[in-house]
C-alpha cells in the first residue's frame, strides 16, 4: 500500500472519549490540517492508559506518541493530570531501558474546544520526529 | 472471535467522500480476516441504509458490524440502536471516524486521507473481532429526586418534577427558600421583583403534594449509588411557631439584645438573633439563630410559645438521583482591591444593589448623598492572573440595569463605568443602548492598565486611560465606588465534597460536556444546574434548572436504570493485592477480598466508573477495562501500523 505523498512521522494519539476526542473532532470541522499519519484511539481518561501500550505503539512502527491528556477538566477527577504525567514517567523510564528516545512520548492538556492548540502541538511534534529520523 | 463482519462505510453527502476514495477503503478491507461483507452507502444513517443494516444482519447473521462515517458523537448511539432492532448485541457494534479526523481534517491530501480512513476501518474491526456480547447492568432506581438548594434553579427543577409526576425532596441549608434571587429588587427583562418570583415558585410549591419542602436542613452524608441514594439530612428547627407574629413577634425581635450584621442585605445593616423574613423570603415565618443566640429567654418572655428546647432532627431520604443547585458566591475584593477596605464608599454591586432598595427618597449611603457613582467593571473576573479568568457574564447586564434602576428611582445621579468592554449579549443589548441615551458615561481600559482608585480622606478619585479616547487620562472623582464584582464557586463545598463532585479549571463543577451533556457529572445519578456549574443570570439557571429536572425525571421515572458495562475486571489468579489500584482508583470502587488463602482485589461494579484510573498503577498488569482490553487496544495498534514502512527514529 502507498504511502502519503508527504513524509511525515507516524504518531499515536491517545486522545480521551469525553475531552481532547471532541477537540481533535472540532479540529477537522475547522479544517485545521495535520499530518494524516496521525491516527487516535479514545480511552475514557487519559490516566488509565496502560505503559505497554505505548510502548507495543513503538514495537509496531510509530515514531512518536502523543497522549492528549484530560488536563483539570478531567471529569472523572482533578488528580488526573498528576496521574497521567506520572504513568508517562513511568513509560519513559521503561523507554530508556529499551533504548527508545524517551522524547518520542509526549503528552499535553487538550481541553473539549482545544483543537488549535492539538494541531500546533502534533505538528511540532512531527517536526521534531522528522528532525530526529535516522533515515 | 466474530467471524461475520459487516462493513458500511459513509460517502455522507460528499463529506467524506470528497476527500476519501471510499470504494478503496472497501476494496482495502473487503477481503480482511472475518469480513462477511463490505459496502459503501450514500448516508449511513439514513433510514433505506438503517433498513438494509438490519436485513443484513438478519439475513446474513452477522456478529460483528462497523459503520466507518461521522463522529462517534453523532452517531454511535443511532448504529447501536440498529443493531439491537436486528437482534445483534449492540456492543458487537464499533464506530469508525473518518469524517471529522480524516476527511475533514485531511483536504488537503487526499492520498493520505484515504490511506489513513484504510486503517482506521482495519483498526474498527480489529476490535470488532474481539467484541463481545455485553448486557448493560439493570438495576432498580427509588423514583424521587433529591434537590441540594432551594434558590430559583432548585425550586424551578422541583416544580419541574413535580409536574411529572416525580417526587420530590427540596432541601435548603439556609431558614429560607428564594437563594439570591430573594435579594434581587427589580430583574430586566420581566419587570417582575426578585421576591415576587420566588414568591410565585413558593406559591406552586406549596400546592404540590409530591414536594417535601425542607429548609434549615442539611445533607450531612450520602451513600448509595445512582437510583438508590441514600441521603441523611439534618434538619435545624426554627423554634418560633407561625403563631408567634404580629406585634408579638415585633417585641420579641425587640427584645432580643444580640445584634448581627444581615447577610441579607450583605452587611449594610444590621438583624437580631431572633429575626423575620425578609419580604422574597418564604416560608414567612421568624426564625432564632441559635449560633448567635445567647438563649437569655427575652423573647420566650414576651411570645411564650417560642420554644428554644426544640432539637434537630436527623431524618432519612431514599432518591434515585440527587439534583445540585447550591448556586455561587459574590465575589469578595481583596483589602485594598479597587480602594475596597481602605474606604467605606468602595462597596459591591451585590451592595449597591441593595442600597438601592433600601433607600427611597434619595441615595444615601454611610449619611452620605450619593450623586456621582463611579462603577469599576470586571473585579473577580476576567482576571489576567489568579484564577478568575473567566467573565461571569451577568455583571454587565446588572450593573447597567441597576444604575438605570438608580437613576429612575433617585433622579439625580450620573453613572462614570469604567469597563473593559461592554457584554449585554442578546436582548440586553437594549439596556446598553438605554443606559447610553440616558446620559451615562462609558470608559474603557485594557486588561494590563486597568483603572486606579484613589482613596483620599475625604474624597475618592478614579483614574482610567481611555482607549476610546486615544488613551487619554481621564479621572473622575465619585461620592461613590461600585466594584462590578462577578460570580466565584460557593465556599461552602459541602454537597460536592460528599459526591465526590467533579470542578472545573474555574473551580465550579464540571459538567460533563458543556453543549452535549450540559447537566450530567461523572457521578451517576448526580445532576447539576444554575450557577454551580458556572456563572448564569437567572433566566439561564433557569433554563439548565429544567434540563436538569428531565435529565434526572428521565433516570428514576421507569423505576428501573441501565447502565454501560464498561468496568474494571480483575485477574485473580495474578493479582497479589498491593493495594495500589485502591489508592488510585478515585470512587471507592475497590476493597480488598480473600479468595481462598489470598488476599486479592475486588472491583464492586455498582460503584466503578469505567475511568481505566486503577490499569497503570497495577505492578502485574492484573487489571482489563471491558472494551479496552490489552488484547483489543494492541490489536487496533497492530491495525494501525499496519501499511505505512518503517521509519526508524533515534
Amino acid at each position: 500500500m502507498p504511502g502519503p505523498a508527504t513524509k511525515s512521522a507516524r504518531i499515536l494519539v491517545f486522545s480521551t472519549e469525553k475531552i481532547s476526542d471532541p477537540a481533535i473532532d472540532m479540529a477537522g470541522l475547522l479544517k485545521l490540517h495535520y499530518p494524516p499519519t496521525v491516527y487516535t484511539i479514545a480511552v475514557p481518561c487519559s490516566a488509565g492508559i496502560k505503559p505497554r501500550w505505548i510502548l507495543h505503539a513503538y514495537e509496531k512502527g510509530f515514531d512518536g506518541v502523543f497522549i492528549a491528556a484530560d488536563g483539570t477538566d478531567c471529569s472523572y477527577g482533578d488528580s488526573c493530570t498528576d496521574r497521567t504525567g506520572r504513568l508517562v514517567y513511568q513509560t519513559h523510564e521503561l523507554m530508556k531501558q529499551k533504548n527508545i528516545e524517551p522524547a518520542r512520548l509526549r503528552m499535553a492538556a487538550i481541553c473539549s474546544i482545544c483543537s488549535e492548540s492539538f494541531v500546533k502541538q502534533i505538528k511540532s511534534f512531527n517536526e521534531y520526529l522528522l528532525r530526529n529520523s535516522i533515515n | 472471535m466474530n467471524r461475520k463482519i459487516g462493513v458500511y462505510i459513509c460517502h455522507c453527502g460528499g463529506n467524506i467522500s470528497d476527500y476519501v476514495d471510499v470504494e478503496k477503503v472497501k476494496q482495502a478491507v473487503v477481503n480482511d480476516d472475518g469480513v462477511f461483507l463490505a459496502k459503501t452507502t450514500m448516508f449511513a444513517c439514513g433510514d433505506a441504509n438503517q433498513k438494509e443494516m438490519v436485513e443484513d444482519i438478519r439475513n446474513n447473521g452477522l456478529d460483528g458490524v462497523i459503520v466507518a462515517s461521522c463522529s462517534p458523537k453523532l452517531h454511535l448511539l443511532t448504529f447501536r440502536a440498529v443493531s439491537e432492532r436486528a437482534g445483534l448485541n449492540k456492543y458487537n457494534y464499533v464506530h469508525a471516524n473518518i469524517r471529522e479526523q480524516v476527511s475533514w481534517a485531511h483536504s488537503d491530501n487526499k492520498a493520505g486521507a484515504t490511506d489513513k480512513a484504510i486503517q482506521i476501518v482495519k483498526s474498527a474491526i480489529a476490535k470488532v473481532r474481539l467484541a463481545e456480547p455485553l448486557m448493560p447492568f439493570r438495576f432498580p432506581a427509588v423514583k424521587a429526586v433529591a434537590i441540594a438548594g432551594g434558590g430559583i434553579s432548585g425550586m424551578r427543577a422541583a416544580l419541574g418534577l413535580s409536574d411529572m409526576g416525580c417526587p420530590v425532596y427540596l432541601i435548603e441549608k439556609s431558614p429560607f427558600f428564594g437563594g439570591r434571587t430573594s435579594q434581587w429588587d427589580v430583574l430586566y427583562t420581566s419587570g417582575q421583583t426578585g421576591g415576587q418570583m420566588v414568591s410565585e415558585l413558593y406559591g406552586e410549591l406549596l400546592k404540590r403534594e409530591n414536594v417535601k419542602l425542607l429548609t434549615g436542613a442539611e445533607i450531612i452524608s450520602g451513600s448509595g449509588n445512582i437510583g438508590d441514594f441514600k441521603l441523611k439530612v439534618r434538619v435545624t428547627p426554627r423554634y418560633v411557631p407561625e403563631n408567634c407574629n404580629g406585634d408579638k413577634l415585633n417585641e420579641s425581635i425587640a427584645a432580643c439584645p444580640v445584634e448581627l450584621p444581615d447577610e441579607f442585605n450583605f452587611n449594610l445593616t444590621k438583624r437580631k438573633a431572633i429575626y423575620r423574613n425578609h419580604p422574597g423570603q418564604f416560608p414567612q415565618t421568624a426564625v432564632i439563630d441559635m449560633t448567635s443566640c445567647t438563649r437569655c429567654g427575652e423573647c420566650e418572655k414576651i411570645c411564650p410559645e417560642i420554644d428554644l428546647s426544640q432539637e434537630e432532627e436527623i431524618i432519612d431520604i431514599n432518591a434515585g438521583s440527587v439534583l445540585v443547585a447550591t448556586g455561587f458566591d459574590p465575589y469578595t475584593p481583596a483589602d485594598g482591591e479597587f480602594g475596597y477596605g481602605l474606604s467605606d464608599r468602595v462597596i459591591t454591586l451585590p451592595e449597591f444593589k441593595r442600597l438601592i432598595e433600601l433607600n427611597d427618597s434619595g441615595l444615601v449611603h454611610k449619611g452620605r448623598r450619593v450623586r456621582k457613582i463611579a462603577y469599576i467593571y470586571c473585579v473577580g473576573s476576567r482576571q489576567p492572573e489568579g484564577d478568575n479568568k473567566y467573565c461571569s457574564r451577568y455583571c454587565c447586564t446588572s450593573v447597567i440595569h441597576s444604575a438605570i434602576q438608580a437613576k429612575k428611582k433617585f433622579g439625580d445621579i450620573t453613572g462614570y463605568h469604567f469597563t473593559r468592554g461592554i457584554r449585554t449579549y442578546g436582548k440586553q443589548e437594549l439596556l446598553y443602548a438605554e443606559s447610553l441615551k440616558g446620559g451615562e458615561i462609558y470608559l474603557q481600559s485594557y486588561e494590563d492598565d486597568p483603572p486606579v482608585v484613589e482613596v483620599n480622606e475625604n474624597s475618592l478619585k478614579v483614574r482610567i486611560n481611555d482607549i476610546l479616547t486615544g488613551i487619554r487620562e481621564v479621572s473622575v472623582e465619585p461620592d461613590l465606588v461600585v466594584l462590578v464584582t462577578g460570580m466565584v464557586p460557593r465556599a461552602d463545598n459541602s454537597v460536592g465534597a460528599l459526591f465526590k463532585l467533579p470542578k472545573g479549571r474555574d473551580s465550579f463543577f464540571n459538567e460533563i460536556h458543556m453543549k452535549l451533556r450540559p447537566v450530567e457529572t461523572v457521578i451517576d445519578g448526580i445532576i447539576i444546574c444554575g450557577a454551580c456549574q458556572g456563572p448564569k443570570n437567572i433566566t439561564e439557571s433557569v433554563n439548565s434548572a429544567l434540563s436538569a429536572a428531565v435529565k434526572s425525571f428521565s433516570l428514576v421515572n421507569r423505576g428501573e436504570l441501565e447502565m454501560e458495562p464498561i468496568v474494571a475486571t480483575i485477574d485473580e489468579e495474578t493479582c497479589e493485592w498491593c493495594g495500589a489500584c485502591y489508592e488510585a482508583c478515585p470512587f471507592d470502587a475497590i476493597r480488598k477480598t480473600v479468595k481462598g488463602t489470598r488476599e486479592i482485589a475486588e472491583i464492586n461494579n455498582s460503584v466503578c466508573k469505567g475511568c481505566g484510573i486503577c490499569l497503570p498503577v497495577c505492578p502485574v498488569d492484573a487489571i482489563e477495562l471491558t472494551a479496552y482490553s490489552n488484547r483489543e487496544i494492541e490489536s487496533m495498534i497492530d491495525a494501525l501500523a499496519g501499511s505505512y514502512p518503517i521509519m526508524t527514529t533515534k
